[in-house]
């Protein structure tokens, strides 16, 4: 009877532990999705380095947001997402920060907050 | 037949077969062209509209798609291009392949940018023909659409510098605006007028990846734009007038 009970908990220890696998290896294809789309659409202004020093930064009258800073942890999840969504002008923010719904998704903009989220403060956890 | 038909019908004749020879000759023309294309330049550009046009296809390809090239670029211009191809995408595409982050911020690495290949006089003639042939999906710019209004370039600089941020990603003099998209300084020697009204209306039907995004621009912004756009032209251009 014993040996019955621990090979049915070994059984959903390993099930569990697939489990595990499958939910960070989604995470981590949602956050390498995130990763390209910002290299793509948000690294001309805001840099490779995620620092705010792209290669558009120099000649712009307000420098772009460092997404390093851990003050982007503050900023409330809706409000990220409409500042992508629709652009800074829709937060009373710079017109230089335009809205890129035209080319993701509700979903890409969801997994772009969650990954500005992640870089802003990964130094700091 | 009256003789004096024939008298008549003599020149129409010479003037028809005059022009059916010169519509075959830029045929051959286009179609020699067309080869060179496919030869030389479709492993960086698409010479049809892709099949699938997801995220990946700006990260691998080499320059801009061409398959509406008919409807984008004035002729002449290709032509010269082709001869003397000078830098228009600062940071190649996709800038992000050509750029080094350091501490300072970002640089554009020139060692590693790709150059242009430059044509011969007659294989540049023949390359601008076939690609002012390839005119994309019907309706993809709106014909007409340009209105042709005089345009205060005063107003219209501060549109495109300030108000709408056009400036944070384009230069039109070098140096003195973004650099992650076209330089905007030949543009009215270079673009269509309606190609550049319907392109800043709609960027991504023409490249639905494509990173400049699509903006919420009244009608009266998009002619003030296009009709500045249109007044950046090539030095060489003004003096030839």
């Amino acid at each position: 009877m014993t040996r019955i009970l621990n090979r049915s908990a070994c059984h959903c220890l390993l099930v569990l532990a697939a489990c595990a696998v499958a939910v960070t290896a989604i995470a981590n294809d949602e956050f390498e999705h995130a990763k390209k789309l910002y290299d793509t659409y948000c690294a001309q202004c805001h840099g490779m380095g995620r620092d705010g020093k792209g290669i558009n930064s120099p000649t712009m009258s307000t420098a772009p947001r460092n997404h390093l800073s851990e003050n982007i942890g503050n900023i409330p999840e809706a409000e990220m997402e409409k500042i992508i969504r629709e652009g800074g002008l829709a937060v009373n923010k710079s017109v230089l920060m335009p809205g890129w719904e035209s080319v993701m998704t509700d979903e890409e903009i969801k997994g772009m907050v969650s990954y500005l989220y992640e870089i802003c403060c990964r130094e700091n956890k | 037949m009256n003789p004096t038909h024939g008298k008549q019908l003599l020149p129409a004749l010479g003037l028809s077969t005059a022009l059916l020879l010169g519509i075959l000759q830029s045929t051959a023309i286009a179609d020699d062209g067309y080869r060179i294309l496919q030869d030389q330049c479709a492993a960086c550009h698409a010479l049809q509209k892709p099949e699938k046009e997801g995220l990946d296809h700006v990260w691998e390809r080499g320059g801009p798609d061409l398959y509406y090239s008919g409807v984008k670029f004035r002729h002449e211009w290709l032509e010269r291009w082709l001869q003397d191809p000078q830098r228009i995408r600062p940071g190649a595409e996709l800038y992000s392949r050509y750029v080094i982050s350091t501490p300072d911020g970002d640089r554009i690495d020139g060692d590693s940018l790709p150059e242009h290949p430059v044509l011969e006089q007659e294989d540049a003639k023949a390359v601008a023909s076939a690609l002012m042939r390839l005119k994309g999906p019907d309706g993809l710019v709106e014909e007409g659409a340009y209105a042709d209004e005089q345009v205060s370039s005063a107003r219209a600089q501060m549109f495109f510098g300030r108000l709408r941020g056009c400036a944070g990603c384009h230069a039109i003099d070098p140096g003195d605006g973004g650099r992650s998209g076209p330089n905007l300084g030949s543009a009215g020697s270079r673009l269509q007028p309606d190609f550049i009204y319907s392109y800043i209306k709609n960027p991504q039907a023409f490249d639905p990846h494509v990173w400049m995004p699509r903006q919420s621009l009244s009608e009266r912004d998009l002619q003030m734009l296009t009709g500045y756009l249109l007044q950046q032209r090539l030095l060489e251009e003004d003096d030839e007038e």
